[in-house]
């Protein structure tokens, strides 16, 4: 550790520098954030499937890696990870993972499919608790497979009430509700140890990048309900519902998002963005259906005090006027495959920068490019003023050699403080 | 073209789908239009969609669009041609296409070879998660002219590296050309894995492929 100083020094001037730059004021350092999933397997010298099923290992892995590299901020490296035993015990249908579909080794991926209906628009919009109930759950999860049978509950009353309940005497719902009950034990244990992580990673002096996680509307429906596909096509067969369904996720998915940051005690927000890079839809289109609802997200965020921090995907040149139009330091803007030297143009003076080193530059190539990597951004970005959290593209890439890492956070320090 | 040709493929092109769907079932169903002329309407309504996409006018949700009303336009005239045997139409080359082991996605991989298809290619999709023998055997029996390599995560580098290894070890790297695409590849994932090109959008990988047949890009 570099820090000398007691613990809660170290933390709250490591969370300074991220403040600092949210705010657009020069930190005393260019920070540098340690984002990691499965690299960490790697660096533990372990399968992806310990990974993610054993927590203490984890937790010494991740722990070990955070003081090798001395950040300022580490991303949420148990709730990442270790997943495993809670996946399971749902029965989550739309990831594959080591010993679940993909080889041990390997990290977990997601499954790109329709799940829900086209012809089911009217039903989620108008009731989204009963579409969820009766038709998503038990399509994503079998944990949930018997909540078919539970009661329309709009509409019991008095008697008709009484009457309802019968349906968790059922014995298809009664075998869900002891499976969910279950799953939540099991994932009350995950939490308890990523919380267990965080307090002893906050004890060392290491505050943690985010606390809650959010999605953008659009993206919410394109990923997890309509499939690529079926979304890319939604734009012109159902456009309106569309619309009308998206408005009224911004609402749902902001009070939700609003909840979880205020339980996990850390303004910000984890948004990773999938659907809004230039190559995904026309400039029309994004100013139709995917910047509207997310930015009524994004200020209602603002306005309960979190500091959202989106991953825009892949290249987004192209949005980055639109994306402008948030309030001046309030937001991290975490950009992949954008040019950050002309983000930090566009954007500079009204949000924090994260990222950018390339994939494939830290993957296939060797130190000495990394250093080079990390002094472009240093002296074009953050010496001109950019507020830059520096990072990859999209935390370290699974396959990085360590030495390609530890060149990352030495060059910050040559070249940034 | 007449006037309901014309129509045909301007309202394929302009993405208006219950028109361009409603127009060509009662061409083929009623009318007793030649399906292979309808078929050709097709293809010259999907020139001007790609036209538009080179040209940044067009994006994703217009070629999946298209590609589905093509779909259905195409489940209705094939089974009306009445084609004596080789008399299919020359295709411009074969190309051999999947995702690479340990991957699993394909949105990108299903656009490509939609694409390919409707630029006169004949297309083989092994899917995704392809052992590098899978491809070495297809290699050997299909024959194409070139192999498509698909991977969207970062383990994908090291999968493309293995199989173009693989090929150049079976003694057959000489006889394909190998393009690479997907979500995290660049020049540097290219020269790493030894592909002879790469390509960012479905686009490319047609010109990519037109320009090795000496065809017209």
């Amino acid at each position: 550790m570099s820090d000398d100083t007691p613990a809660t020094e170290a933390y709250d001037r490591r969370w300074q520098r991220i403040l600092d730059c949210v705010a657009l004021k020069q930190p005393d350092r260019m920070p540098v954030a340690f984002y990691a999933t499965f690299w960490l397997a790697k660096y533990g010298n372990i399968s992806c499937r310990e990974l993610m099923y054993d927590y203490e290992k984890i937790k010494e892995i991740a722990e070990r890696a955070v003081l090798e590299f001395d950040p300022d901020v580490y991303s949420t490296l148990v709730l990442s990870t270790a997943s495993g035993p809670s996946l399971e015990a749902i029965g989550f249908k739309q990831l594959q993972w080591p010993g679940h579909g993909v080889g041990d080794n390997q990290p977990y991926q997601y499954l790109d499919r329709e799940y829900m209906k086209a012809d089911e628009y009217d039903d989620f919009i108008f009731d989204p608790t009963g579409y969820y109930l009766h038709t998503y759950l038990p399509r994503v999860a079998s944990a949930f497979e018997g909540f078919e049978d539970l009661p329309v509950f709009p509409g019991l009353h008095y008697f008709r009430l009484i009457a309802g309940m019968r349906s968790f005497a059922k014995p298809s719902v009664r075998a869900a509700l002891e499976k969910v009950i279950a799953a939540a034990e099991e994932v009350e244990r995950f939490a308890g140890h990523h919380a267990a992580f965080t307090a002893r990673m906050g004890s060392l002096g290491y505050p943690c990048t985010n606390g809650a996680t959010a999605v953008s509307p659009y993206d919410f429906i394109a990923d997890y309900f309509r499939g690529a596909r079926g979304m890319m096509t939604d734009i012109f067969r159902h456009k309106d519902k569309l619309l009308e369904l998206l408005d009224k996720c911004s609402i749902f998915l902001l009070k939700q998002t609003v909840t979880a940051a205020r339980a996990s005690g850390n303004p910000v927000v984890f948004i990773p963005i999938h659907w809004a890079p230039d190559a995904f839809m026309s400039d029309k289109q994004f100013r139709q259906f995917w910047w509207p609802p997310f930015r009524k997200m994004l200020i209602g965020m603002i306005d309960a005090g979190l500091i959202p921090m989106p991953l825009w995907e892949a290249d987004c040149t192209k949005r980055l006027e639109i994306i402008r139009d948030v309030p001046p330091g309030k937001c991290i803007y975490w950009f992949e495959r954008t040019d950050m030297v002309r983000a930090f143009e566009v954007l500079g003076d009204v949000v924090a920068l994260r990222g950018n080193l390339s994939p494939s530059m830290m993957t296939t190539g060797g130190p000495e490019e990394v250093d080079a990597a990390v002094r472009h951004l240093a002296e074009n970005v953050f010496h001109k003023g950019g507020r830059l959290i520096l990072d990859c593209a999209f935390g370290l890439p699974d396959e990085t050699p360590v030495a390609n890492v530890r060149a990352m956070f030495d060059a910050a320090r040559k070249y940034a403080g | 073209m007449n006037e309901e040709e014309k129509q045909l493929v301007e309202w394929l092109a302009e993405m208006n789908e219950d028109d361009a769907l409603a127009l060509a079932k009662r061409m083929l169903l009623e009318d007793g239009k030649d399906p292979l002329r309808v078929l050709e309407l097709c293809r010259m309504a999907m020139d001007i969609v790609g036209k538009r996409f080179e040209e940044g006018e067009y994006f994703l949700p217009e070629l999946v669009l298209a590609g589905e009303m093509l779909e259905s336009i195409g489940a209705i005239a094939k089974p009306l041609i009445k084609q004596a045997p080789g008399e299919e139409a020359k295709k411009l080359g074969k190309i051999l296409i999947g995702t690479v082991h340990g991957d699993l996605h394909d949105i990108g991989k299903n656009i490509v070879s939609f694409m390919l298809d409707i630029n006169g290619f004949e297309v083989k999709d092994i899917g995704i998660d392809v052992p590098v023998t899978s491809f070495i055997e297809e290699i050997n029996g299909y024959q194409p002219d070139v192999v498509g390599l698909s991977g969207f995560l970062t383990l994908a580098f090291d999968s493309m590296k293995e199989t173009i290894a693989a090929i150049d070890g079976a003694g057959l790297r000489d006889k394909v050309k190998i393009m690479i695409g997907g979500g995290q590849i660049d020049e540097t994932v290219r020269a790493y894995t030894g592909a002879d090109a790469f390509g960012v959008n479905a686009v490319e990988a047609v010109n990519l492929c037109k320009g090795w047949m000496g065809a017209a890009a």
